[in-house]
């Protein structure tokens, strides 16, 4: 019996879902960018940051962890949406210690990127100025808990993807903590810098050594178009 | 840790079968067996389970009943809420760091005492009270403190003989649930009468609905699980009862504890599950060893096994499972996630327990309470339970009341009883506010004391912390925003950071600094964390907040600074450091 297909509708535009997809999944194949953060597209999803929470069927719901159904009703960019969206981006800025202007990752950040599109302009929350030692242990990869925002990608992707399960939480809260197996710190791990896990860190917290320039500033991802561009050029390649 | 330590890390997880699912169990052990779970003791675990050490600490760094350093042999845990630190617990904490020459939070350098402050331990109606290694002790007094402090230094353990280690019954005004006899084979019989579907018809025609506070109709909960798909299907047990204020699943597992093991079993045969599983707070561990003689006597009797009340093939057991320290594990998936020896993080719904809970099989989650309702509801009909209560809110509800009361305790009352008739039936007219359904519910304010205590009115848990004139409203909100900042589970960042920000919002309200425009932005970051948390914690945890903003407004008003703008930080306080460092004020013109 061939499975009758899923339509659904985001913001008014009518969008075809395969039978277990998540509403992130169905967008971002049909072009439409839903802002996300702990989101990756080769991972489980974690649901961590709540930026992709949308009002499905008139409930707050996070698209990455919702299953697309057929008939649902979505709305993803409404003023009330973005202002919250932009309130938890603003938190994970003052949670840890981002200071752009001389961040490796600046330029490539989707903490940073998210802060753009959602139009954060000062910050307004008192900042937490956290104090966190940066774990150098490991000669390719450096790890500076300053910038992690508890996404878990690499946790998920350290265990799910590269079998080695370097990583994981420690404490709950607001004293959470990136952990890694290994009282001597990352260095006495077997992680490696070809691991997913290395790869997939949306911040500048798990960092390849003598990598970080390759691109210079103001030449990078989302220096040159906004991030979500991409999953918007599809949609704007399929109408033209 | 010696070859001879390592020995008995190994013993305790063959003990548990070497199941990674029973983690919480092993690392309780190792925890009770040496005081600590030392790096190395984590390691032997890790091997022995065939997992990561690090996924050991992610489990073991979660729960505030674990250390990973060693503390004192005597470990004392002074609960801190509004309520006992009305009744006077700061004096009972001063004593006590007096008495042992130590802060809280501190161990004594001898290595024979840990004080600290807990949250709530269950024991609202007679704080100030501790736990002092799971034992507890109750209406504490300063003075009482140098008698215990030298009680344990003589016996170096906390037993029976300790002052205060007593607890009262709570019970105060017994109703139709909490009347007659305490269950056992008649309920098990009647049920058995019927087939399955019939009893999930008979809990769906008494409306029973949960008792947790959320009110989801158990019946349906009970017909959904039944019709998923699964090897298996469990009954879960709600105990970790956390909520600040709330006592009765104490009362019920203390005083009838079969009655609630009846509604368990009621479900089992329901649902067609051969397992029960009861997530006992770490708080209440003193229960255990009278729980587990329940459990055994009711095997004896055939009420729980195999072939129960003689039925071939109704088979259904029991286990318990103790909690550690954690408010989070009170929401139904985070303490499935607990029961599956990990951290207490919700899950994101779809799928709900019904479809794929415990070791994703299908389970009901319900309430101590519920259960004690459902075995009374096969006992005596659903027309019976119907009787009481309103339409929408059948029977009855067992409210825990504390605070300014001068009989606190838990009352079985019909659903429909105003805030006004209950504050007469305990004796407390002159409450300036009640907290109905602790941090997490809500203000209310004397203008509203004609509300009902009922699903569609006043959603309540239990809890009721009724307030006098004398305190303050906001203090007490800032309290409940501290409370939820140590009780946050992390996972997602509304609430993680959330909390904490909305605690210092309040903390600047409370000092008088903040200005209009402060308690506007702390309103919209609580609106925030409203709507974007995971779970019901973070999407409740402003309440005490948004509550009083909504029912006192003139307790903000009062405490306003003019103008359009406050600093966060004092001068005094940014040039503190610097201050310091000069030994003198800095030079001011009128100087």
């Amino acid at each position: 019996m061939a499975a009758s297909p899923i339509r659904f509708s985001i913001d008014g535009i009518a969008v075809e879902a395969t039978e277990g997809q998540s509403v992130i999944e169905a967008c971002d194949a049909a072009g439409i960018y839903i802002p996300r953060l702990c989101y990756h597209p080769d991972l489980e999803p974690s649901g961590t940051c709540r930026v992709c929470t949308c009002k499905i069927n008139g409930r707050n719901g996070a698209a990455c962890v919702t299953p697309a159904s057929h008939g649902m009703i979505v709305e993803n960019e409404t003023p009330q949406l973005t202002d919250d969206r932009r309130t938890l981006i603003e938190m994970l800025f003052v949670e840890g210690n981002h200071p752009c202007p001389y961040c490796v990752a600046s330029g490539d950040c989707e903490l940073q990127a998210l802060g753009y599109r959602l139009g954060m302009v000062a910050p307004r929350l008192p900042y937490q100025w956290p104090k966190h030692t940066i774990d150098a242990t490991h000669p390719d990869i450096y790890l500076d808990h300053e910038r992690c925002i508890l996404c878990a990608r690499c946790i998920v992707a350290s265990r799910m993807q590269d079998g080695k399960t370097i990583f994981g939480f420690e404490g709950r809260g607001i004293a959470m903590r990136l952990n890694v197996d290994a009282t001597g710190g990352l260095g006495a791990t077997q992680m490696a810098a070809i691991d997913k896990a290395a790869r997939v860190c949306p911040v500048a917290c798990i960092v390849i050594k003598n990598d970080s320039y390759r691109v210079p500033n103001g030449e990078r991802r989302f220096d040159i178009a906004p991030i979500g561009s991409d999953i918007e050029a599809k949609r704007k390649q399929a109408a033209s | 840790m010696t070859a001879g330590h390592a020995t008995t890390v190994e013993a305790i997880v063959r003990e548990f079968a070497a199941d990674r699912t029973r983690l919480l169990d092993i690392i309780e052990a190792v925890q009770h067996q040496f005081g600590h779970v030392a790096d190395n003791a984590i390691h032997a675990i890790a091997t022995g389970l065939g997992i990561h050490a690090v996924e050991v600490e992610d489990t073991l760094s979660f729960y505030a009943f674990f250390d990973r350093q060693p503390r004192g042999r005597c470990r004392i845990r002074l609960s801190r809420t509004p309520i006992s630190l009305m009744k006077g617990a700061q004096g009972v904490a001063d004593a006590f760091t007096a008495a042992l020459g130590i802060a809280m939070g501190e161990t004594s350098p001898d290595g024979a005492f840990t004080v600290e402050w807990t949250s709530d331990i269950g024991m609202a109606d007679q704080e100030p009270a501790a736990l002092v290694n799971g034992r507890v002790l109750t209406a504490l007094t300063p003075a009482d403190v140098p008698g215990i402090v030298a009680a344990l230094r003589q016996s170096g353990a906390a037993d029976a003989r300790l002052p205060n280690a007593n607890i009262r019954s709570s019970l105060v005004q017994a109703g139709p649930v909490l009347s007659g006899e305490l269950g056992g084979a008649d309920i098990i019989r009647a049920t058995l009468a019927l087939p399955p579907e019939k009893v999930i018809e008979e809990i769906t025609a008494a409306k029973l609905r949960g008792r947790g506070g959320a009110g989801f109709p158990t019946g349906m909960k009970w017909r959904l699980c039944r019709k998923a798909p699964g090897a298996d299907h469990y009954v879960a047990c709600n105990a970790d009862e956390g909520e600040p204020g709330t006592f009765k699943d104490r009362v019920l597992l203390d005083e009838f504890p079969d009655l609630v093991f009846d509604g368990m079993t009621v479900a089992g045969y329901a649902l067609g599950a051969r397992h029960g599983l009861l997530y006992l707070r770490g708080e209440y561990a003193y229960m255990w060893d009278r729980l587990q003689r329940v459990l055994k006597s009711r095997r004896d009797r055939r009420l729980l096994g195999t072939a129960i009340g003689g039925r071939e093939g109704f088979d259904f057991d029991i286990r318990l499972q103790l909690g550690a320290g954690a408010y989070i594990c009170g929401e139904e998936s985070a303490l499935i996630e607990s029961l599956e020896g990990k951290r207490g993080a919700p899950r994101d719904r779809p799928p709900f327990p019904t479809e794929r809970g415990y070791l994703q099989q299908p389970t009901a989650v319900d309430n101590v309470e519920t259960y004690a309702c459902a075995a009374r509801i096969m006992q005596h009909g659903a027309a019976w339970f119907t009787g009481y209560g309103t339409r929408e809110s059948a029977g009855t509800k067992l409210v825990c009341v504390s605070g300014d009361c001068p009989r606190p305790g838990v009352y079985e009352v019909a659903f429909g009883m105003t805030v006004n008739e209950l504050l007469d039936l305990v004796s407390a007219p002159e409450a300036a506010f009640v907290q109905v359904s602790g941090p997490s519910g809500q203000s209310v304010a004397p203008k509203d004391f004609g509300r009902r205590i009922a699903f569609e009115d006043l959603s309540t848990g239990g809890s009721t912390m009724i307030f006098g004139a004398q305190r303050d409203v906001l203090d007490v909100a800032l309290q409940f925003a501290d409370f939820f900042v140590a009780e946050s589970c992390g996972w997602c960042a509304p609430c993680r950071v959330g909390t904490t920000l909305l605690k210092q919002g309040m903390e600047k309200i409370v000092a008088g600094r903040a200005t209009l425009a402060d308690v506007t932005a702390t309103e919209q970051l609580a609106n925030t964390v409203v709507r974007m948390s995971r779970c019901g914690l973070g999407q409740t945890a402003p309440n005490p907040i948004l509550t009083t903003m909504r029912n006192f407004p003139e307790a903000y008003e009062a405490r306003l600074q003019p103008g359009p703008f406050a600093p966060a930080v004092t001068l005094d306080e940014a040039l503190r450091e610097a201050t310091s460092l000069r030994a003198h004020a800095p030079v001011t013109a009128e100087a």
